[in-house]
């Protein structure tokens, strides 16, 4: 609760994971901070919410797999209560006729996958891991600014360009082409088996307004791979959904001493000509402090928050222009009983599924959604958490949760009246590969970009903050003249997902912010 | 408007006018508008405005309307100035600066009514103009081609504008705005000008520019009117000392080196940055200019010798500290001026500098090594330029 007669240092504005990481950060430098959230529950897009009758899901994100160990251990999240029910899960690619592919860590099953894909998948793994890595070394710290010669940002960039060096001619080589090209050639490159192209393609895109032959997809890869260097190989299940992550940040946030109010939604951050002095609540209260952290996506911060009208013409074009639309819907379904998916055991079913049968079902599904249609063979990443933790559904039954990937956040002609058109579709999609799912159904729920924009306040519900493109990473995220988690205004800091490295519940914007915001003192 | 598939030059509402009485063709291209250099003679054209009356074809001239409830306070944080300070029926000098603090244009601020403003620019920037109205609900149209305008400018200009039964018009302040019955419409005068005399220009819809012409000149006949074009116009506001957009400085979008743009500061108009007030473009650049220090200052030189020092280096002692934007013999002022972009720790009012002036008499080059003193500003500044009301000469 805001503690009235509390001075505050720094107000972070969303309780979502990375604002509470940062918030745990200043708070252990010292700092006074208090976190305000909209929601009832911390945790932002890592959420979990009832959505029928004693079902509960993983309401936005629903795989743990990239969480930056360094932040889980100084959390001490473990110790605040987060419990993982099952990880390093397998990739399942469903194919219709039940003939499906199993991808592990480094192993390759069934859908009469040849040798050659098998040695391939050894090697590209390999190869893609390395380049991650390179990356992971620019993660855990600000991006690097490249004109000015600060010398924390020569060591970045040294870092970066000598990791580089260090990868040998070939590798060097490769990644300097790849990044630039996509996903759909790569795969065309290594690969015959069109499940294992489809499937390693959806994951280079999942969130973003891309297709396999979108450029930046392939760099969308390494990010996601990212989570190989954190220790993860394959999803994680959270117990009591990925909401149990907000909350166990938000237990560390208050062992911290950062004081926290839920179901407080800010309105304004109060700037006075070009300094942030505080916020103004939804209700109507101010609450002044020396520091404000936006941990809101930079969109909402500086449109809805701050106000275009406040800021410099030059900055607000850039508002403006940065690529947000999120294409990833998701759907909950309320099961009474584990439905029988063609060829999968109960145990395949408690891994992730993906419905994804050839590069060009994604790319088509993604045309949809340039022109503002939903797709209508829409490629899908299907959860059934309740498999790993039953807690989450009376007994006996079920939660299936669904990232249902080409729902445009503009759909033409509106959600409103064709949300429950698009919801059937896609279960009658999963049912050509679960043909009793339908009987078992109790409830379900859809949400479109638009209304996770309205429950978790993500501008165009695009869950990493901003697509992922090699435009909107490093020192040009979310914009050249915000990196490094200043902004121009002066006291107004970003932490969220819009900033360097980007989405994922990870953990490192947050504490990037808060590392910077130290680094500066009291000039910050 | 002229469909520009039809003639790659536009002509503006007193073409007909300008063409006739424009003896030696010596046309120009503004802002794809034909537009006169000269008439006749330019010196002729010169004294018109410093003895009798001159009139210049403004029309051209880029204009931008805005209304709306925040018009206002769009260009407050658009432009350096406090615009909540500039009354109804008031006009403002200005420059507006990209977030880097460097001057894209200048131009003035004219405030028609409430929530209803004219901006007179030198660079079309509509695109700039639309980016800065997010957030903000203002109307942006471009008016350039709705609104004919002259600038009527020198000493009899008062008398005439009397003579055609603008009664009153001597109490018009200098930047005040005020308006006549013209035919069945109404003409708008504001006192302002690019001359430094007394003056005014009007604007007006462009279906009545000819009669207005017509009028005027034939009010003027006797008062010695005359039309002038630019080159006449350059001398007039070399003398008074207005810097010209594109000559005196580069405009920030239009410089493509690095380095290249300048600050208000750096143009000697700090004048016109007001820190009281809400958030503008270039606020926190400027601030920081002015706590660090700006990197060129802008001077004006008396230039010893007759010799216009166009283009010249200047120097103090051996070496080179910047160079000349704007040089022109005055001939009332009777002195040689010109306007330099110098290092910032030299230009102190007093200083002795050196001007390398390169001069060439048929097919001979000569180089003058001319002593220069940095003066405090125009050099031309007669009290008809301001009092009001306005003499009648």
């Amino acid at each position: 609760m805001i503690n009235v007669d509390k001075k505050y240092d720094v107000i972070v504005v969303g309780g979502g994971h990375n604002g509470l990481v940062c918030a745990t950060y200043l708070a252990k430098a010292g700092r006074k901070v208090l976190v305000l959230e909209a929601n009832a529950a911390l945790g932002g897009a890592s959420a979990t919410s009832e959505f029928s009758d004693q079902f509960s899901v993983s309401s936005c994100a629903h795989w743990l797999f990239q969480l930056n160990p360094e932040v889980a251990s100084d959390m001490d999240l473990k110790g605040h209560g987060l419990e993982l029910t099952a990880r390093d899960l397998n990739t399942i690619a469903l194919a219709e006729d039940g003939n499906h592919l199993t991808i592990g860590a480094n192993s390759l099953e069934g859908a009469s996958v040849s040798d050659e894909d098998r040695k391939a998948f050894v090697a590209f793994n390999k190869q893609m891991l390395k380049f991650s890595k390179l990356l992971a070394g620019a993660f855990n710290r600000r991006a690097p600014k490249l004109v000015e010669g600060n010398l924390t940002d020569r060591i970045t960039l040294a870092k970066l360009g000598l990791g580089m060096k260090m990868l040998g001619k070939t590798d060097m080589s490769d990644l300097m082409r790849l990044a630039l090209i996509n996903i759909y050639d790569v795969m065309e490159e290594n690969f015959e088996n069109d499940l294992l192209k489809a499937a390693i393609s959806l994951d280079s895109l999942l969130g973003s307004h891309m297709g396999p032959r979108s450029p930046n997809t392939v760099f969308g890869y390494l990010y996601r791979r990212m989570g190989d260097v954190y220790g993860f190989n394959g999803p994680a299940v959270v117990k009591g959904g990925m909401g149990a992550v907000g909350e166990a940040l938000g237990n560390a946030a208050k062992a911290a001493g950062v004081d926290i109010e839920v179901s407080s939604a800010v309105s304004k951050i109060n700037v006075e000509v070009d300094r942030a002095t505080g916020v103004t609540l939804a209700d109507g209260r101010v609450v002044n402090a020396g520091m404000v952290v936006s941990n809101a996506d930079p969109k909402t911060t500086f449109n809805k928050l701050v106000g275009l009208t406040n800021i410099e013409t030059g900055v607000a074009r850039r508002v403006k222009t940065m690529r947000m639309k999120g294409d990833a819907a998701k759907l909950h379904i309320a099961l009474d009983s584990l439905p029988d998916f063609k060829g999968l055991t109960k145990d395949q079913m408690g891994q992730r599924l993906l419905i994804a049968p050839t590069m060009d079902y994604i790319e088509l599904a993604f045309n949809a959604c340039k022109y503002g249609e939903y797709s209508k063979a829409p490629a899908m990443d299907i959860s059934i958490p309740t498999i790993h933790d039953p807690s989450l559904a009376p007994d006996g039954k079920h939660v299936m949760s669904v990232i249902v990937q080409f729902a445009p956040y503009e759909l033409e002609g509106g959600w409103a009246s064709q949300k429950e058109n698009f919801k059937n579709l896609v279960i009658d999609r999963i049912a050509d590969y679960a043909p009793n799912l339908k009987d078992k159904i109790i409830d379900s729920e859809l949400l479109t970009p638009a209304d996770l924009e309205d429950r978790f306040h993500i501008h165009g519900g695009h869950w990493h903050h901003g697509e992922i493109s090699l435009d909107q990473i490093l020192t040009m995220r979310p914009f050249p003249g915000a990196s490094q988690y200043g902004t121009s205004v002066d006291g107004l800091f970003l932490c969220s997902a819009g900033t360097h490295p980007g989405g994922g519940v990870m953990g490192l914007a947050g504490h990037n912010a808060a590392k910077e915001i130290i680094k500066r003192g009291k000039s910050a | 408007m002229i469909p520009h598939d039809e003639t790659m030059m536009l002509k503006t509402p007193f073409h007909s006018r300008i063409e006739a009485a424009c003896e030696i063709n010596m046309w120009e291209d503004w802002k794809g508008y034909t537009s006169p250099q000269a008439y006749t003679e330019v010196e002729q054209e010169y004294f018109a405005v410093r003895s009798n009356t001159g009139v210049f074809d403004i029309s051209p001239m880029i204009k931008y309307r805005f209304t709306g409830p925040d018009a206002g306070a769009y260009l407050n944080r658009l432009v350096t100035r406090d615009i909540s300070k500039i009354g109804i029926d008031r006009v403002a000098y200005t420059v507006w600066c990209d977030d880097n603090g460097q001057v894209m244009d200048d131009g003035t601020i004219f405030h028609l009514a409430e929530n209803d403003y004219r901006l007179c620019a030198y660079a079309r920037c509509l695109d700039w103009l639309m980016w800065s109205a997010e957030g903000f609900d203002v109307t942006i149209v471009d008016e350039t081609a709705d609104v004919a305008a002259l600038a009527v400018q020198g000493p009899t200009s008062c008398a005439i504008f009397k003579e055609m039964g603008f009664e009153g018009i001597e109490n018009l302040k200098p930047f005040g705005i005020t308006r006549f019955p013209f035919e069945d419409s109404e003409v708008m005068i504001s006192r302002t000008g690019f001359t430094g005399d007394l003056g005014y220009e009007i604007w007006i819809d462009p279906e009545l520019a000819e009669a207005f012409w017509d009028a005027l000149f034939e009010a003027g006949k006797h008062r010695e009117i005359r039309p002038i074009g630019s080159a006449a116009l350059d001398m007039l506001r070399t003398e008074t000392g207005f810097i010209q957009a594109g000559v005196d400085f580069v405009p920030a979008e239009e410089a493509i080196r690095t380095g290249r743009s300048r600050s208000p500061f750096e143009l000697g108009l700090g004048w016109l940055v007001s820190f009281d007030k809400p958030v503008f473009n270039g606020r926190k650049a400027l601030l920081k200019e002015k706590k660090e220090g700006s990197r060129y200052a802008f001077v004006y030189l008396d230039v010893e010798g007759n010799k216009p020092a166009e283009h010249a280096f200047i120097y103090s002692g051996d070496k080179e500290v910047g160079t000349v934007t704007t040089g022109a013999w005055c001939p009332t002022a009777k002195t040689n001026v010109a306007f330099a972009q110098v290092d910032a720790k030299y230009g102190k009012v007093g200083q002795e500098l050196v001007a390398e002036i390169y001069y060439e008499r048929e097919l001979k080059w000569t180089r003058v090594m001319a002593k220069c003193t940095v003066i405090e500003g125009a050099v031309f500044n007669p009290p008809r330029k301001r009092q009001t009301p306005a003499p009648d000469f």
